[in-house]
Order: structure tokens, then sequence, then C-alpha cells
């Protein structure tokens, strides 16, 4: 790898930071449930634009951290992030191309397949989600998700990380 | 790719890359693995600390918008808006000394009561103030971060109250940060006994901040509405006596064995900031009344 490439690595690096600190933000109300997994949207965009880079094994380290940082199950983001990144590395030609409003329905059914798996787990270990409301925060992602791709589409182009 | 023949794009787009499923199921066994060992045998509490330790600049920066905000209140309240604030402390504070001279009479009266009893004397607490840095992602599982760890002598089993009652206790306790788990968590009972009558039962989580249900009081049971929960000592993780909650409904199903009682919890705990870990022990070194001592007691 280039240095130039190397230097992109630390920006990727910032933008899952900063992405895991939205998620530890106070929202108000009745917004908390449908607040958005940033983290995996952040996954989702980078798997998307460099596959080659961030792949499954990316996915699984972020979502060891984020097993960390929040205190669950170890493996647990790590599993769903990692089918996450999975998904998107094997279709990435066919959303990349579109529009970004028209992703956000691919964006959906990814973190809707990421919300059910970690929910899965979390019934496995004994905390079965109570009603449907645990799929709220994948909608709250889809709304969010022209944004983002923009905002990082320019973080991408302006740091021409490769 | 512009060269390529439309069915060829076609195929380009559809590309499946056959060792990326090898890759997937070397990663999803990996995680199964330290899942199972997390969960099953706690193995990887090494590793989850090397972990939590790197985390913990991140749990600062997210708690950073919340300081500002509260240090800007702060700074640009009113000066009216002070000086009435600064009166009603000091009103409470009164009222609060004057409460805590009778607590000292009392509590003197009741060790040397004991003493004559020779039961065992309710040795003093001391309390170690943790903020909260993050709650558990998933809106199911009461649990919260706070920002005080095994450096600071936090233990796994440590009773966490907030200034109205017992919020809940430590699971997890990482150098620099701890776990701790709500009362309210479905996966978690509490010893507690009506102090109206003495009856002791569990008072389980329901997944609800503001409810626990007691399932095992039969349903000739002697529980009102309005009756006051405290902790029983059993189990021996919470001292005897600190409030837990009120008594909201009861109702007497007669088709069934136990009468079908809930009840909300004193500490508030969705809107909780901070929380106040009780130490086992407190240093022999710490008389009386003056371990727990608010700023009022200093005051005479």
């Amino acid at each position: 790898m280039t240095d130039e490439a190397r230097a992109g690595g630390w920006i990727i690096a910032l933008s899952f930071l900063v992405a895991f600190v939205m998620g530890g933000l106070p929202l108000s109300g009745g917004l908390e449930r449908f607040r958005p997994d940033w983290v995996a949207m952040v996954l989702i965009y980078w798997s998307m634009a460099l596959p080659h880079r961030i792949g499954v094994g990316a996915g699984w380290l972020v979502g060891l951290l984020m097993d960390v940082g929040r205190g669950g199950l170890l493996g647990q983001h790590a599993l769903a992030f990692a089918v996450v990144a999975y998904l998107t590395c094997q279709t990435y030609r066919r959303i990349r191309v579109a529009p970004p409003w028209h992703q956000a329905f691919s964006v959906l059914v990814f973190l809707l397949v990421e919300q059910v798996l970690v929910f899965w787990i979390s019934g496995v270990i004994g905390y079965p989600p109570r009603d449907w409301w645990y799929l709220a925060p994948a909608l709250g992602g889809m709304a969010c998700w022209p944004l983002l791709f923009v905002v990082l589409r320019d973080v991408h182009r302006h740091f021409e990380i490769g | 790719m512009a060269a390529l023949k439309p069915s060829r794009r076609i195929q380009y787009l559809f590309t499946v890359n056959p060792a990326a499923i090898l890759q997937l199921g070397f990663w999803v066994a990996l995680s199964i693995a330290t899942m199972t060992l997390d969960h099953r045998y706690r193995l990887l509490n090494g590793l989850r600390d090397v972990l939590a330790t790197a985390a913990y600049p991140a749990h600062y920066l997210a708690r950073l918008p919340t300081e500002a905000k509260g240090w800007l209140n702060e700074n640009l309240a009113g000066r009216g808006a002070l000086l009435e604030e600064n009166a009603r402390l000091r009103e409470n504070q009164l009222f609060l000394s004057v409460q805590l001279q009778k607590l000292t009479a009392l509590e003197a009266e009741n060790r040397r009561l004991r003493s004559l009893l020779e039961s065992a004397v309710n040795k003093p607490e001391r309390v170690l103030v943790a903020e909260m840095l993050a709650v558990d992602f998933d809106l199911y599982r009461h649990r919260i971060l706070l920002n005080r760890g095994r450096q600071h002598g936090v233990y796994v089993g440590q009773p966490a109250l907030d200034t109205n009652g017992v919020a809940g206790q430590i699971v997890q306790a990482e150098p620099l940060t701890s776990t701790a788990i709500f009362i309210t968590d479905i996966n978690h009972g509490l010893p507690i006994e009506i102090s109206r009558t003495g009856v002791r039962t569990l008072a389980l989580g329901t997944g609800n901040f503001q409810e626990l249900k007691l399932p095992h009081i039969p349903n000739n049971g002697d529980v009102k509405v309005g009756d006051v929960l405290v902790t029983s000592g059993l189990g021996g993780r919470f001292p005897r006596g600190y409030p837990v909650g009120a008594v909201t409904k009861v109702e007497f199903d007669p088709g069934s064995p136990f009468a079908s009682i809930t009840a909300k919890p004193f500490a508030r705990l969705d809107r909780i900031r901070e929380v106040m870990l009780l130490e086992r022990e407190a240093p022999a070194d710490i008389e009386g009344a003056t371990a727990v001592a608010p700023p009022g007691a200093r005051a005479r």
C-alpha cells in the first residue's frame, strides 16, 4: 500500500469513530427508537465504495469493537457486521450505480438483516425483543442514507482514498 | 468497462466472488466461538479489558455534547434563576440537616439496641459516585456503562443506587469502566420485603423502566397498593433496608395461585445520569454517621 492509501485508512477509522460517537449521543423522545445504526451505515458505505479494502474481516473487527464499546456480548455485532459487509461486497456493483435514494432501499435490507441477527442472538442469550419496534432503527437508517452517502462521498473524494 | 457488450456488462453486475463465502464462513465461525467463550465461560475478559480501555476516549467524546450543554446552562443561566435555585437549595439543605440530626440520634440508638441484642451491627457504607457513559444499544437490555472501574474499587455484584432508591448492580468490571444492570432488566431479580408486613419475596424486572413484578405472592397475601418495597438483604448482594419501589397494582385472579402484583421503582432509571455504588465494607477508621456524610453534617 502506498502512503496515500494508508492516510486514507486513518480517515476511514475516523469516520467509524464519529459514527460510534453519534450512536451514543442523547436523542429526544420518539426519535430515540428510530436512531440509525450509524456504524453499520458507515460500514456499508466503505465496503460499497472500497470493497477491496473494507470487506468481511474489517466488518467483523468493527463489530467486535462495537460490542466492547456498547458492553454487549463479544461477537454479536461482529457477526452481524461481517454478514452486512459480505452482502455489500457481493452486490456493490449493482448498488453503486444507483442514485442515493434508490440505494436506500438496499441499505434498508442490509440493516434489517443486521437488526434481525443482533436481536436473534440477544434472544438466544435470554433477551428476546418484546415488540416490533426493534426494527425501527433500520427505517431511520434508510431515511438518513442519502445524507450520509453524500457526506461520505465528499470525504472520500476530498481525501482521494483509493 | 465501457468496451464490454451489454450481456457482459450485466454479467459483470452479477459477478459473485466464490471465495467470499468461505471468508464469511470463517468470520461467522469466529464470532460464534467468541460469543460462546464470552457467554458460557467468561474466558475473554482479558481481551474485553484491553479493548474497553481502548474504547474509553470514544465514550468521553460521546459525552462531550451533553457536558457542553450542562456547562452552557450553568454559565448562561440568569442571575435571578441562580439566586432562586440557591434559595431553594439552602432551604432544602436546612431541611435535610434537621432530618439528619434526628437520624444520627436514631442510628446511635439503633446501634446501642443492636449491641444489647448482640446481633450483627449494620456496617455503615461508603459510596462511590459513578457517571453514566453509555446506555446499552438495544432497548430491551437495561444496562449502562459507568465511568468507574476496577481501578476505582468497583467489583462485580456491587449495588448501585440513585438518589431515590435501588437502581441495580454491577455485572462487569473492566479496569476503567464497568457495566451495571438495572433492576428492571428482564433477567434481574431482587430480593425484597414489603416494609409494612415484612413479607419477603422477589421483585423481577419486566423490561420496562417503570415496572417491576412480584410474581410469588399468594392470592391471600397481604399486599396493598402503595406498599413500600425495601431490599431484604437476602442473597448477600444488597444491604438490608434500601427503598426499592411502591406497589402500583394488585390483582387477585381466582384461577391462579398467585396474585398479579406490579410495582414502580423509586429510582428514575430512564433518566439516570449518575449512580452511587455502595462499598462493601467501611474502613475501620470511619465511624458511624460520618461515613455517608452529606454536606449538611459538616456545617455544625
